[in-house]
């Protein structure tokens, strides 16, 4: 008997006469915002991202170029990669920063050496102050905002919903996902990490732009 | 002067010696006061974390639905394994079935092997701890590198060089400066790896995917820069739907920091062309699973979505630490889980449910609503029942034997009531008791026990009638 065999053999001994029970799943937990909450989800998203220890900023459709060049300087980067389909008028205001697309496929020394890297996401989560990056549009690949030690990241109004139930709801499973709660951290590395010791392998910095008309 | 004999062997087992019981592996923990203080400090600032982070309004809804996820989880088992094993093979992925522990390391090291590669990186992980990959991995020649930043400092001058304190430019306690030092040696491991393993939080059956929850980003790492990932996961992680996700990716964040979201979700279904590995292996473990699941009050420590909201809660884990709970998981959680994956037989597993207070702070604090004082005394009725047909019997049980002969017969027990009056009032000083013999002596270790009256109340009573 092979080892599956032989596993789920004992699962189904196991269960007896209990198994293939359905316990109801008692669903009366929030789906949707309610409240105040709910009047204004950008500024909620806003709000929320900023506790997770990430910078945010609220910038209009027109002003996006000029914003992300602003942050990049703030940063001081030089030399930023991006998705191969990042719009280019994103990266339009840049001045004294090279940006590197992602196509040919850029090598992971040279994406570790990068000062930072700009992206859209998928979807993004006001309750949690959470972008979700799925690998899509604007996106690129897993590696892309991994590496470099600074992730700024556009994000539209219309992306953001209220609740991770909503979220769900908008992602497709079969897509590698990366959700995004503010910077990399240690502290849940329990009592051996010391406190404060941020950053050490994700982008130590993220920022967050959210567009609205 | 005579040569001393050579002193007994300590509270740490040899390899072969049994491991010991709780209460011996607790007494070293104890006797470690800046272990202690470290404990106590952790313990506060992850309550205090916590509460720095309001309780969602629909928490208990959120609770109870957690709850009957992961119960219709376990109560069909079988059909959603091989839903998910289906759904993984479907996106490109290999899963492998390990009925123990000894197959799952057999397993990874073949593949390790397989891909010829000389080391791998690793993310923390209940599961490899529980099965001792790491050290099956180095015993076949291959190198394993944590990730963690935890284990990074736990262990310092591992591969034979200076510690991270030490190459920081000098010893430092400084965090930006260690972590700068460990950023850029992690930097080198994760961008020359080519084979990963990591744990999961959750296998979703309908799609396939896996689930990792992390703050650091090295399981980021691990998913995305090597070849080829191995992912090792208990058969107990499997939920049944996609949407059931957010059910937990609510319950599990919340209920270990406090904070509304874990920094990194990760999820990934088999393979993706042109992002992240291109193999993708997915070992389902068993090692003792299905005998906790057999057991219908038992059953509910499988529910386990690994939060540790219990152990910061536990009065008992936040003196003694994880070290005397074994290596399979600590706290509470432990004290039910262990005993049912590795039974009973030896004392070290049997002592698990005893350590407790039963105070049921676990219990009121558990996202999935594990009644683990419930499973703590279900278990020291079966830690009692195993050992009722032994050869020797236990101490205890002689001794209830002989209470039960004694007390079944007035003239038997009027008997021992006046021998043990007499006796016990020869011990006392000053009306109180205070060391007992032989094995009784356990109970005066902590306490003092009052001198019994001169007289019985059987004495009197017949007195007063004459």
């Amino acid at each position: 008997m092979s080892s599956r065999d032989e596993v789920l053999r004992r699962v189904r001994d196991a269960l007896g006469g209990a198994r293939g029970t359905h316990p109801a799943v008692p669903r009366g937990y929030a789906r949707r915002l309610a409240g105040t909450d709910a009047a204004d989800v950008p500024a909620l998203f806003g709000e929320r991202v900023a506790e997770n220890r990430a910078a945010v900023r609220h910038v209009g459709a027109d002003e996006l170029a000029t914003a992300v060049a602003a942050a990049l300087w703030g940063r001081e980067a030089k030399q930023i990669v991006v998705p191969a389909d990042l719009p280019f008028g994103w990266l339009a205001e840049l001045d004294g920063v090279r940006a590197m697309a992602d196509r040919p496929v850029i090598d992971v020394d040279a994406l570790a050496a990068a000062d930072g890297v700009v992206t859209g996401c998928a979807v993004a989560i006001a309750r949690t102050g959470t972008v979700v990056l799925d690998g899509g549009p604007t996106q690129g690949r897993r590696a892309l905002t991994l590496l470099p030690a600074y992730h700024l990241c556009v994000v539209q109004a219309e992306q953001i919903v209220g609740t991770v139930p909503e979220a769900l709801e908008r992602l497709d499973p079969s897509r590698p996902l990366t959700w995004i709660s503010g910077p990399s951290a240690a502290h849940g590395a329990g009592a051996a990490a010391p406190a404060g010791a941020e950053g050490v392998h994700g982008p130590r910095h993220l920022e967050v732009l959210v567009v609205e008309d | 002067m005579t040569a001393a004999p050579p002193p007994p062997a300590s509270g740490a087992p040899g390899p072969v010696a049994a491991p010991p019981k709780f209460a011996a592996a607790a007494r070293v923990a104890l006797a470690d006061t800046a272990l202690r203080s470290g404990l106590r400090g952790a313990a506060a600032a992850a309550r205090e974390r916590r509460s720095a982070f309001p309780e969602p309004a629909d928490w208990e809804d959120l609770r109870e639905a957690g709850r009957a996820i992961k119960d219709e989880a376990l109560l069909n088992l079988d059909a959603h394994l091989e839903e998910l094993e289906r759904a993984v093979t479907e996106a490109g992925g290999t899963v492998h079935w390990a009925a123990g522990a000894a197959e799952a390391r057999r397993i990874v090291t073949g593949l390790v092997r397989a891909s010829g590669a000389a080391e791998v990186v690793k993310s923390t992980s209940a599961v490899t701890r529980e099965i001792g990959l790491a050290g099956a991995l180095a015993r076949a020649g291959v190198a394993v590198r944590e990730t963690g930043l935890g284990e990074l400092l736990a262990q310092p001058g591992e591969d034979g060089q200076a510690s991270y304190r030490d190459r920081a430019g000098g010893p430092s306690d400084d965090p930006a400066v260690l972590a700068e030092a460990a950023r850029l040696r992690l930097r080198e491991r994760f961008l020359g790896a080519r084979v990963a393993v990591t744990g999961a939080n959750f296998l979703v059956a309908e799609t396939g995917t896996l689930v990792l929850l992390e703050s650091e980003g090295n399981g980021r790492m691990c998913l995305t820069l090597p070849d080829t990932l191995i992912s090792v996961a208990g058969i107990e992680k499997v939920v049944p739907t996609w949407a059931d996700l957010e059910v937990l990716l609510q319950l599990l964040p919340h209920s270990s920091s406090g904070a509304p979201m874990t920094p990194y979700v990760s999820s990934w279904t088999g393979v993706t062309p042109g992002d992240g590995p291109r193999e993708f292996h997915l070992v389902l473990l068993d090692n003792g699973r299905t005998k906790a699941l057999a057991d219908e009050v038992g059953r509910a420590a499988l529910r386990c979505i690994g939060c540790s909201a219990c152990l910061d809660v536990c009065p008992v884990y936040e003196r003694t630490g994880p070290a005397p709970y074994g290596p399979v998981r600590a706290g509470p959680i432990g004290a039910i889980l262990t005993p049912q994956l590795r039974g009973v037989e030896r004392a070290a597993e049997a002592s698990l449910p005893f350590a407790s207070t039963l105070c049921g702070a676990c219990a009121d604090v558990c996202p999935v609503k594990i009644d683990i004082p419930e499973v703590l005394v279900h278990l020291r009725g079966r830690v009692v029942e195993s050992r009722r047909h032994r050869p020797v019997p236990t101490p205890e049980l002689v001794l209830m034997r002989g209470l039960a002969w004694t007390m079944s017969d007035p003239r038997r027990y009027e008997a021992a009531l006046r021998r043990g009056t007499r006796w016990a009032r020869l011990m006392s000083r000053g009306g109180r008791i205070r060391r007992l013999p032989g094995l009784l002596g356990k109970w005066t270790d902590a306490r003092d026990l009052p001198a019994p009256p001169p007289a019985t109340f059987r004495a009197w009573w017949s007195g007063r009638r004459r």
